[in-house]
C-alpha cells in the first residue's frame, strides 16, 4: 500500500490533538465548573478527523450531541470551545450553546445541535443553499447510528438523491444510542447502507477506527460530491470508550460488556496511527513526545483562558434572540 | 398606482416583486408550480423565475424546513408555503428547535431569514385537520415573529416585510380572506411587523382582533353604531413581536376591551393580550374584558356544527352589549342569503 508520509503525520496530530483535549475535558470535569452535558468523542477520532482532513476550510460541517472531534477536526477555534463549555462569554457562542452548540464559522464549522436527525436537513440544506448559488462547497453532515432511525434522515436523504446535493453523510455507528444498543433499535441483518443505496445514494462502509482508510473515502466521496455527482452516504463502526455523556467510563452498568469494550480498545485509533507512523518510520518516539507536549501545553494555555475569560453579563440574557 | 385587487393577488405580488428584487429569495411548498398554484398566491412565478426559484417539492414537511433552515445559513432567502396550517405541524421540531434557536444559540453569529406561510382553513367541512387556528403555540416561542394580515393591503406589504425580515416569520394567512378585495399599490412597499392596525377608530370598547376576525369586528361594530355604541377596532396583524402599546393605548381611551381570536379561546392569544392590558391599565379598564374565540373543542366537519362552532359578528356585538348594560337580545343577526360555511357566495368548495 502507497502511504502519503505527510497525510499519516497530519491525521495522527489531529487525532491525538482531540484525544488530549477530551482526556483533559475529561479530567476537569469532576471540578464541576464545566456546568454542561459534555458527550466525549473518545474512541471515534479516527472519523472526525479522516473526514475533515478531506475538506477544503471553505467546505461545511453541522455537527450533533456528540461535536467535540468534528468540530476540532475542522479547524474549530479550540480556545473558543473550551470557553463555551465552561459557559463564558469568550466561548464560540458566547456562552447560550454549551457544548453541545459549537459553531466556527471561519473555518466552516456551521453549527451543532443535540436533537437526534436534526442537523440533517440542515445540512441538505445548506448543500441545496450553494449549488442554488452556484458555488462549489461541499457539505458534511455528521451523525450517529441512532439518527437512521429518525424521520427526517429518509426525507433528507431523499431531496439530497432528487437534486443531487453536494453532500456527504457520514454515519458513526457506534453501537449504542445511549444505554441502547443496535439490536433493539433496528433488525438484525439488515444494513442501514443497503436502505440509503435504495434511496438513490452511493453508499459505502469502512473501519471506523481507521483513520486513513477514512481518509481515503471520504476523499473520493468529497470529489464526486464536488463535481456534481451527487450526495455520497459513508458508515463507519466505531465505539464510544467513555459514557454517553460525561467524562466517566460506565462497563460497570452492565449495558455492555466490559470484554466487548477491550476489543474495541485493542483497535484504538490513535494508537493504530501511532504504530503506523513507527512502523514506517515517519515519526520516532520521540517526535511523538514532543508532539504530544506541544499539543499539552496548547491545551493549558486553553483552559487557563476559559477559566479566566469574564461570564456573559445579566444585559446579554436576552440579546441576540433576534437578528437586526 | 393604486388599485382593487384580491387578498390572494397580493400575496403573489409580494413574492413575484420580492424575487425580481432579491436573487437570494426563493419559494418552495407542496404544489407551489401546480395548476391552482396555492390558491392563485404563487400563479405564473415559476415562468418568470424557474424551476429553481419557485419549486414544489417532496412531501417531507420538516426535511424540507430544514433545508430551508440550511439554505437561510449560507445566504439564501426561503419562503415556504402550506396549503394549511395542520401539515406545518409536521415541521414543529425544525421551527421551534432549529429555526427559532439558531440566532442565539450561536451567539448571535447566524440568522435564519426564512418565512413560513400557513393557511387557517374555514367552513366547507374543514372538520378538525384542515382548519387549526393555533397561531398562540408560535407566538410563545423565543425567536420566532408570528404575523397574520387582514386587508389586501397589508397582506403584500407584511410578505414583503416578512421576506425582508432576517429571523424566522410566521405568516398564517385566513383562507376566508383570500376572496376580499382591496386598495393595493401597485409597487413594491413594507408594512412594519410588530405594529398594530386601528381599523376603526372609536370611543366606548376596543376590540382586538386577529386575521378574519377583523371582519366580523367591523360589523359588529355596525351592529352597535345602531345602538349609539362606538367601537374602536384594533386590528392585531403581527401577533409577536405584539404591539400591546397600541391596544393598551385604545383601552385607555375606551375603558373596555374585548378580543376576537380565530383560535382556541383557553391558552389563546386572546389571554396573553387581555393579560397585557389588565397589567398596563386595569385602573382604567371599566368593567373585565371579554373574549370571543373558539370553544375548547376540536372543528367540526358538518355545516350545521360549524355555525355553532364559529363566532360572528352577533356575537361579538352581544358581548359588548352586555357589557355595556345593554340587553343583547336588542340586537339581531342581519338576515344573508349566505351559508355559514362559506365565506361569501362564490365559495362553490372544494377547500
Amino acid at each position: 500500500m502507497n502511504i502519503n508520509f505527510e497525510v499519516l503525520k497530519e491525521l495522527y496530530y489531529r487525532a491525538l490533538r482531540i484525544r488530549l483535549i477530551e482526556e483533559k475535558i475529561a479530567d476537569l470535569y469532576s471540578d464541576q465548573e464545566m456546568r454542561c452535558p459534555v458527550h466525549l468523542s473518545i474512541g471515534q477520532e479516527a472519523i472526525a478527523v479522516g473526514v475533515c482532513s478531506a475538506l477544503m476550510v471553505q467546505d461545511y460541517v453541522l455537527g450533533n450531541h456528540r461535536s467535540h472531534a468534528h468540530y476540532l477536526a475542522k479547524g474549530g477555534n479550540l480556545k473558543a470551545m473550551l470557553a463555551e463549555i465552561y459557559g463564558k462569554k469568550t466561548g464560540c457562542s458566547g456562552g447560550k450553546g454549551g457544548s453541545m452548540h459549537l459553531v466556527d464559522l471561519s473555518v466552516g464549522f456551521l453549527g451543532s445541535a443535540p436533537i437526534v436527525s436534526s442537523t440533517i436537513p440542515i445540512a441538505v440544506g445548506t448543500a441545496f443553499g450553494t449549488s442554488l448559488k452556484g458555488d462549489n462547497q461541499v457539505t458534511v453532515s455528521f451523525f450517529g447510528d441512532a439518527a437512521t432511525e429518525e424521520g427526517v434522515f429518509y426525507e433528507s436523504l431523499n431531496f439530497a438523491s432528487l437534486k443531487k446535493l453536494p453532500v456527504i453523510f457520514v454515519c458513526e455507528n457506534n453501537l449504542y444510542s445511549v444505554y441502547s444498543p443496535l439490536s433493539v433499535r433496528q433488525p438484525e441483518g439488515r444494513n442501514i447502507v443497503d436502505i440509503v443505496r435504495g434511496i438513490g445514494i452511493e453508499s459505502l462502509e469502512g473501519d471506523g477506527n481507521d483513520a486513513l482508510q477514512v481518509y481515503e473515502m471520504a476523499e473520493q466521496a468529497v470529489k464526486k460530491a464536488r463535481n456534481g455527482n451527487g450526495p455520497v452516504f459513508l458508515k463507519f463502526d466505531t465505539y464510544r470508550w467513555r459514557e454517553h455523556c460525561g467524562p466517566n467510563y460506565d462497563n460497570d452498568l452492565g449495558y455492555r460488556t466490559q470484554a466487548e469494550f477491550q476489543e474495541w480498545k485493542k483497535r484504538d485509533p490513535v494508537n493504530l496511527l501511532d504504530v503506523r507512523l513507527l512502523e514506517n518510520n515517519i515519526l520516532g518516539r520521540l517526535e511523538m513526545d514532543i508532539m504530544a507536549e506541544t499539543i499539552n501545553s496548547e491545551i493549558d494555555e486553553a483552559v487557563i483562558f476559559a477559566k479566566q475569560s469574564p461570564f456573559p453579563e445579566e444585559s446579554m440574557l436576552l440579546e441576540d434572540i433576534y437578528a437586526s | 398606482m393604486d388599485r382593487e385587487i384580491k387578498y390572494s393577488q397580493a400575496l403573489n405580488e409580494a413574492v413575484d416583486l420580492s424575487m425580481a428584487k432579491d436573487p437570494s429569495v426563493y419559494i418552495m411548498g407542496l404544489g407551489v408550480p401546480d395548476p391552482k398554484g396555492i390558491f392563485g398566491t404563487t400563479s405564473g412565478l415559476q415562468q418568470k423565475y424557474g424551476v429553481n426559484r419557485v419549486m414544489d417539492m417532496p412531501c417531507a414537511e420538516n426535511g424540507m424546513t430544514g433545508v430551508a433552515i440550511g439554505s437561510a445559513l449560507v445566504g439564501m432567502r426561503p419562503i415556504m408555503t402550506h396549503q394549511r396550517t395542520d401539515f406545518a405541524l409536521l415541521a414543529l421540531e425544525q421551527l421551534v428547535n432549529q429555526a427559532a434557536n439558531w440566532h442565539y444559540m450561536f451567539g448571535g453569529k447566524m440568522n435564519v431569514p426564512l418565512v413560513v406561510r400557513m393557511i387557517v382553513g374555514r367552513g366547507w367541512g374543514q372538520g378538525p385537520q384542515h382548519s387549526q387556528s393555533i397561531q398562540s403555540w408560535f407566538a410563545h416561542i423565543p425567536g420566532l415573529k408570528v404575523v397574520m394580515p387582514t386587508t389586501p393591503y397589508d397582506a403584500k406589504g407584511l410578505l414583503i416585510s416578512s421576506i425582508e425580515d432576517n429571523n424566522p416569520v410566521i405568516f398564517i394567512e385566513h383562507r376566508w380572506l383570500y376572496n376580499i378585495s382591496g386598495t393595493v399599490p401597485e409597487e413594491y412597499y413594507q408594512v412594519p411587523l410588530g405594529k398594530a392596525r386601528i381599523a376603526k377608530e372609536g370611543k366606548d370598547v376596543t376590540i382586538a382582533s386577529v386575521s378574519y376576525m377583523t371582519l366580523e369586528a367591523m360589523r359588529a361594530a355596525e351592529m352597535l353604531a345602531t345602538k349609539g355604541i362606538s367601537a374602536e377596532i384594533i386590528d392585531i396583524r403581527s401577533l409577536k413581536p405584539l404591539d400591546s402599546e397600541t391596544i393598551v393605548k385604545s383601552v385607555k381611551k375606551t375603558g373596555r376591551l374585548v378580543v376576537a381570536d380565530t383560535g382556541w379561546l383557553s391558552g389563546g392569544i386572546s389571554a396573553e393580550i387581555i393579560a397585557k392590558v389588565t397589567e398596563q391599565a386595569f385602573s382604567q379598564l371599566k368593567c373585565p374584558p371579554g373574549r370571543i374565540a373558539l370553544p375548547d373543542g376540536p372543528t367540526p366537519t358538518s355545516q350545521e356544527l360549524s355555525k355553532y362552532y364559529y363566532p360572528r359578528a352577533i356575537h361579538i356585538a352581544s358581548s359588548i352589549l352586555k357589557m355595556l348594560g345593554h340587553s343583547p337580545e336588542n340586537i339581531k343577526e342581519t338576515e344573508t342569503n349566505i351559508p355559514f360555511d362559506v365565506p361569501d357566495t362564490t365559495f362553490k368548495g372544494p377547500f
